[in-house]
């Protein structure tokens, strides 16, 4: 396993972070140590293991299926960049 | 005025009861301290007006004989939980400008308790460091390194909390921990750290970093004071899935509780290398105390703990990218413009968040991403199963486990820059615990030749965090100091 310069921008690209070049150099170099690092993993037999995603083991509650309104939409709108009529402003996104 | 610097929680409660002070000349006191003590960077946002308004609601509470647990307690509210109304932002440019219309539960609980907001302290970006290196807001200082003529990072990811307890900013402060931010910093800067069992403590309105591992805790100068505020802490919480419904203690039981026959199990995997050796004397030294109070001291094997943090750092970031996807510009946080959607999400974020942050996103989305999900994320999430069943297994023979809670002391900022992992390795200690789930509390223990402290870890059992607790007070108790 190694990760060059497309899988970094793939990645990067994925993760919908832009990076100039100079970070993507430095994060080549990083990602390779850090991934060759925890290569050491494939070590480990883990034949017939369940993976574990939680360590909760109560069993999870339902709740009515309702909704609620807790706040309204001004609050919400307060924290956005831009906002109009009560709507979030985005870029164009249909020509 | 009094000099309340090295009051502790549990003797501010008495004397505000018993009117030696009041709560609003505690809270003046500590509002001018921290203003004196600017150059440490302990906060991001101070909350002064608020502060002074809930000292007087408290101090009419204890005159009308309605005192709360916490009454006119200040504290410290770590920047990573969400304050209604004032300013909340993980240690991020992305967060900047960020003020919630809501309150997390965890210190919805403390205000109900009567504490006092003094200010949101400084944290690694999105709780992601070990040194409090990675904040948009700069560094923070350990106030220790005065000591030594050095400056030295606090720990990390709750070093700003950490910092302003050690220096008496505050009383107390809330940390979170999700491989040891709450444990390594309090450790570094001489205090009590607790992290909880996962699920204690509501995760409602404490920003994600890796869900299945966040857990809120306390960072106080005593055990006696981290049992306070974590009685006020927790709590079932509906609004948060995986909060516990089993039954709370009193905490301050732990008072009444024996170490006496009580197996205290020593890892022999936790005999690193590169473990300092005044550390490992120290270690050595609360293997005898706990040996002088009657507990059985056995060796145990915890035979996956090499794997733990190469495990956590495929978790961690994995849960990470997921959570942190949320930070697009478009409903909050930083916005950097641009003519498409696409080129919006990627420069906001580009630009939003910290070097380190990216790193672990880029982690995350690597080990999560088409053809390498098995390799990485998969064989990750059994290899944690191996370690938690690790601590079940020993858990059949010993009912504490003590190690120390990092591999070495406080170190000077700057140092641990140039390669990620010898900052990770940081936490080795502190992650296996908290992939199991498990509770755990550093005590200051000792101090190194140059006389920087030295935590102790003990962990427990699931929910136990009163043996963990009343273990810790057997440290504070025949350390000497």
């Amino acid at each position: 396993m190694s990760i060059d310069n497309s899988t970094v921008k793939k990645v990067a690209n994925l993760a919908r972070i832009e990076i100039n070049e100079e970070e993507e150099t430095t994060l080549i170099t990083e990602l390779n140590n850090i991934l060759g690092w925890v290569d050491e993993l494939k070590q480990v037999n883990t034949d017939s293991v369940e993976p574990m995603l939680s360590v909760f083991n109560e069993s999870m509650q339902m709740r009515e299926d309702k909704a609620e309104s807790n706040f309204d939409n001004n609050q919400i709108l307060d924290n956005s960049p831009e906002s109009n009529s009560g709507f979030f402003v985005v870029p164009r996104v249909v020509e | 005025m009094n000099d309340f610097e090295n009051l502790s929680i549990s003797s501010a409660i008495e004397g505000l009861a018993n009117k030696n002070f009041t709560s609003l000349e505690l809270t003046e006191f500590f509002i001018k301290k921290i203003e004196k003590n600017k150059d440490l960077n302990c906060f991001i946002t101070s909350t002064f007006d608020k502060a002074i308004e809930m000292a007087k609601i408290s101090d009419q509470k204890i005159k009308e004989n309605e005192a709360r647990p916490l009454e006119g307690i200040p504290i410290g509210m770590k920047d990573l939980f969400c304050t209604n109304g004032v300013r909340t932002t993980a240690g991020s440019k992305i967060l900047e400008n960020f003020v919630p219309f809501y309150e997390s539960t965890v210190s919805n609980n403390l205000w109900n308790s009567g504490a006092i907001m003094l200010g949101k302290t400084n944290m690694d970006e999105f709780a992601m460091g070990s040194a409090n290196t990675t904040s948009f807001f700069g560094n923070v200082k350990n106030p220790l390194g005065s000591k030594v003529n050095k400056e030295l990072v606090p720990g990390g990811s709750s070093g700003g909390s950490a910092s302003a307890v050690s220096s008496g900013l505050c009383l107390g402060s809330t940390g979170s921990d999700t491989g040891g931010s709450i444990r390594q910093p309090a450790s570094f800067c001489g205090l009590v750290g607790l992290k909880p069992t996962y699920g204690r403590c509501s995760r409602f309105g404490m920003i994600a970093f890796a869900s299945s591992l966040d857990q809120a805790g306390p960072i106080t100068k005593t055990v006696e004071d981290s049992a306070l505020m974590l009685q006020a802490m927790v709590s079932f919480d509906k609004r948060d899935s995986t909060s516990s419904r089993q039954s709370i203690p009193d905490f301050s039981d732990f008072k009444k509780l024996s170490i006496k026959g009580k197996r205290i199990g020593i890892p022999k995997e936790y005999m690193i290398d590169g473990l300092n050796s005044d550390i490992k004397k120290i270690w050595d030294s609360g293997i005898s105390w706990f040996k002088s109070e009657g507990a059985e001291i056995l060796e145990i094997s915890l035979p996956h703990t090499k794997s733990a943090l190469p495990t956590y750092y495929i978790i961690a970031p994995a849960e990470a990218s997921a959570n942190l996807a949320r930070y697009d510009g478009i409903r909050y946080g930083f916005r950097h413009n641009a003519d498409d959607l696409n080129d919006l999400y990627q420069k906001t974020r580009g630009f939003g968040f910290g070097k380190e942050v990216k790193r672990r996103l880029m982690i995350g989305t690597y080990v999560l991403s088409a053809g390498y999900y098995d390799a990485y994320y998969l064989k990750a999430l059994k290899v944690r199963k191996l370690i938690s069943q690790d601590f079940e297994d020993s858990f059949q023979k010993c009912d504490l486990i003590l190690t120390p809670t990092t591999p070495n002391v406080a170190f000077a900022i700057g140092e641990k820059q140039t390669n990620p992992i010898e900052m990770y390795l940081n936490d080795v200690l502190t992650v296996p615990a908290s992939l199991a789930g498990l509770p755990a509390i550093s005590v200051p223990s000792g101090f190194n030749s140059e006389k920087l402290p030295i935590g102790l870890q003990l962990i427990g059992k699931p929910f136990d965090e009163i043996s963990v607790l009343a273990a810790g007070a057997v440290i504070e108790e025949s350390r000497g100091f």
